[in-house]
């Protein structure tokens, strides 16, 4: 009964979003401001109903219905409750049922906390955003119903894939999806914009926190998934530029440009025309990664031509809003005129660089992801494009952009002076050199990572020279210091953070050339030198588990004879799948890691194991959390806290007489 | 999802194998480096854009081993890419030769940068020429007036 009550659910969200979609759009054409209103409570209705899908299908997870097949298919009555939850969207199915969770959740979102847009501008943005809806969740009812049944129902269901089974899939999904989706608003506000008009800095100013948001979670989301990859796939590495994960890396670059040009265009009105360009490009990548991932077209291109049923829907709909919105693109932002004028080296300027470097990079990885694909449908060939072809093309593309970024920041609006900015960053290349000359006493080779870990080191004190330099100055009292650091916006903090972020995370990136490898097979009692530890192999056990057995290798690390440290590198075998999986041991010294990993038992009872030592490396994660902390400390500044509008323009009257 | 192609290769999975196994190595570890710089840039054919070096399927292994063979014969590098290549096409190399199909995969990142390049300049231009009207559409009366508001 309450299965059934989701699927009604979701078929009533796809009525109130097809409602959602006409009539407000509909008001705005005719400026009837009864129909626009219909927008707002629409859309908070539509997600209520879409929440109620969405707890449906998680009850008949969690209470193990196996008259359900989603649930058959993915869950296991043994199975641990987070995992029976975080099943939900661990296939197909259950995963597009919380993508148009997110949609509708981004659209309420709009209807609750944007109420200072203009009437038009919201019920078109809010309209824009059902079209999508209503066809996502028309492709779920025709293609993906996650609500079917199955008579007579199996005892036990199929389990779902070990890999999954593990805290990552609880908290890595629902991030990238709400970075992801979150997109879909910012697409809906440029389509909103083209069809009010309204594409001016007021535009911008709406239309940036919500960039910023979908940007932090896709940012946190893509350092979780790569850190799951690392401690999962048992051979240390963090990132293999697979398609899959092309896939959300394209709209994050798409959306880092976006996030910086919107700046130009809220405070100089200038880059207009771009900036709604970038809104549509960063959602278009997010569409199309959501069909490279779930048409099958990357397991093989014949798969795909031979049970195209959703493939092809999904395309449609990529083609549909896709060529939609280029369409009114064209149609209506060439009459745009170009706004604020600027000398190429300003703050705008860099900016314009930064955009021109990053979706470059962006078309790298588009190129990259696709061309094998369309070669094959093409020509038949078949060719690899893998970590190689971007460490040439990506590498230096993107390398600039570190060496720029804090230059940009130092930089003035309109008219910029370049030899004073670089004066003010001395001391960024002073600590770079130091910080390269310490290292290399350190670590030594490779040289690689001693330039990497140079020009990070650049980036992260280069994104505080500004702020220090607002902050302080020669005679002020510390008390003044301190009051001057609260006085400044926190946007301009946010900016510091996520620069610095940034550098972080290519220190720990650097830092990856000096690691320790070694190969070799394990048994009780061993010590195997690693880098400047010994890890001393206690015993090697097997423990049962709830719906799985391990084989178990618990470690001390010792340094000079003392443990610092313990670790238990497990393998793991799932019976109801008959699959292996690698749980890792790794204990983080200082913010290197240990990593061991175990795989087959050789006759003589020993383990094959792969052992590293990895300094820095928690630096890569690291730096993704303080990248997203910038972001928050930027959403909370008062200028883009929701509802400001209305404050701003009292103020503004307030100041007219007194002058 | 991110894991996707994980699944395909632990589906392949016939023992509990791992990438590049203690016994695998060969004994001289000139040999071996290279032997691992070869199979990094190797696809596990079976995989998602794995490198033979990281994989876990046995294909990989034996691909593994049929490199540190080739080097143990007497192979250079490329001769053992050659190799690989007649046998199981330019779908084993992680990064694509330089060729007719793949001319544009690798000029299309630059040709770009190079565009774009080329289009900001125009537009700098342009709006260096803009300013410079701007500048000169006042009248010699607003230029006094100007003046005299930057002075104070």
């Amino acid at each position: 009964m309450i299965v059934e009550t989701g699927h009604y659910a979701l078929v009533l969200a796809l009525a109130l979003a097809l409602v959602q979609a006409v009539l407000p759009l509909w008001g705005v054409l005719r400026r009837d401001g009864a129909l626009m209103a219909i927008a707002a409570p629409a859309a908070v209705t539509q997600f209520i109903f879409l929440a109620v899908s969405f707890a449906a299908l998680t009850h008949a997870h969690v209470v193990s219905d196996f008259s359900v097949l989603n649930v058959i298919e993915n869950s296991h009555s043994l199975k641990p409750m987070i995992y029976k939850i975080s099943g939900v969207w661990g296939n197909h199915e259950g995963s597009m049922l919380l993508w148009v969770l997110i949609l509708g959740l981004f659209g309420a979102m709009v209807a609750l906390f944007s109420r200072m847009m203009p009437d038009d501008l919201r019920a078109a943005v809010l309209s824009t955003q059902a079209w999508l809806g209503s066809a996502f969740i028309l492709f779920i009812l025709l293609t993906s119903n996650p609500f079917a049944r199955v008579s007579p129902a199996p005892l036990e269901g199929r389990d779902l894939n070990p890999i999954l089974q593990d805290p990552g899939l609880a908290i890595h999904p629902p991030l990238l999806y709400v970075g992801y989706v979150g997109f879909s608003i910012v697409f809906s506000f440029a389509a909103g914009a083209l069809i009010c008009g309204r594409i001016d800095a007021a535009w911008a100013r709406f239309a940036r926190p919500w960039t910023l948001l979908a940007w932090i979670f896709l940012t946190l989301g893509i350092a979780m998934g790569s850190y799951w990859a690392y401690y999962t796939l048992g051979w240390g590495g963090f990132w293999f530029w697979d398609p899959v994960e092309n896939a959300s890396l394209m709209p994050w670059l798409a959306g880092t440009a976006l996030l910086h040009s919107i700046v130009v265009m809220e405070k100089r009105d200038a880059l207009k025309i771009w900036t709604i360009f970038l809104a549509i490009l960063a959602f278009s990548l997010s569409l199309l990664g959501t069909f490279l991932v779930r048409s099958g077209v990357l397991t093989s291109v014949h798969a795909f031509a031979s049970d195209p049923q959703r493939g092809v829907f999904i395309l449609a709909i990529l083609v549909f809003f896709i060529g939609g919105a280029l369409g009114l693109f064209a149609w209506r932002a060439s009459a745009l005129k170009s706004g604020g004028i600027f000398a190429p080296i300003s703050r705008e300027g860099a900016l314009v660089a930064n955009n021109l470097l990053l979706t470059t990079s962006c078309a790298t990885v588009f190129v990259g992801t696709l061309y094998p694909l369309a070669l094959e449908a093409l020509t038949g060939e078949k060719i690899s494009v893998g970590a190689p072809f971007f460490n040439l093309t990506f590498g230096p593309i993107i390398a600039p952009v570190f060496l720029l970024m804090p230059i940009g920041q130092v930089l003035a609006w309109k008219r910029g002076d370049l030899i004073g900015a670089m004066q003010r960053l001395i001391i960024a290349a002073v600590a770079a050199l130091a910080a390269t000359r310490v290292l290399a006493a350190m670590h030594g080779e490779p040289v690689v990572a001693l330039i990497g870990s140079g020009v990070a080191t650049w980036l992260i004190v280069g994104s505080f020279v500004e702020v220090f330099g607002r902050v302080f100055s020669s005679g002020a009292s510390l008390v003044v210091m301190f009051a001057r650091g609260v006085g400044l916006p926190r946007s301009a903090w946010g900016t510091a953070f996520a620069h610095a972020g940034f550098g972080v995370t290519l220190l720990g990136l650097a830092a990856t050339g000096w690691g320790v490898e070694k190969i070799t097979t394990i048994k009780a009692g061993d010590v195997i030198e690693l880098g400047p530890w010994q890890v001393a192999v206690q015993s090697l056990d097997t423990r049962p588990g709830p719906n799985f057995r391990a084989n178990i290798a618990p470690s001390l690390i010792m340094s000079g004879g003392v443990a610092i440290a313990t670790i238990e590198p497990a393998r793991r075998y799932y019976p109801s799948r008959q699959m292996s999986t690698t749980e890792a041991g790794i204990a983080t010294i200082g913010l290197g890691q240990v990593y061991v990993s175990l795989s087959g038992e050789n006759p003589d009872g020993s383990l094959d194991a792969r052992l590293y030592w990895k300094p820095l490396v928690a630096l890569i994660w690291l730096g993704a959390l303080i990248m997203g902390f910038g972001g928050a400390l930027s959403l909370s500044d008062r200028r883009l806290r929701m509802g400001v509008a209305r404050r701003a323009k009292a103020a503004a009257v307030a100041a007219q007489p007194a002058e | 999802m991110r894991l996707a192609r994980v699944f395909i290769c632990l589906a392949l999975l016939s023992t509990s194998a791992f990438a590049v196994e203690p016994g695998e190595a060969l004994k001289d570890p000139a040999l071996e480096a290279r032997a691992r710089e070869i199979s990094a840039e190797l696809r596990c054919l079976v995989c998602q854009n794995q490198s033979i070096d990281d994989s876990q399927a046995s294909l990989a292994k034996d691909l593994r081993l049929l490199v540190r063979e080739r080097i143990a014969d007497g192979d250079s590098n490329d001769a053992v890419r050659a190799y690989l290549v007649a046998r199981y096409g330019d779908f084993i190399l992680l990064k694509p030769p330089l060729k007719t199909e793949t001319v544009f995969l690798w000029a299309t990142p630059f040709a770009i940068l190079a565009l774009g390049g080329v289009a900001l300049a125009v537009s700098a231009r342009r709006r260096r020429g803009l300013a410079a009207n701007i500048a000169s559409d006042l009248t010699p009366d607003e230029r006094k007036k100007l003046d005299a508001l930057l002075d104070a």
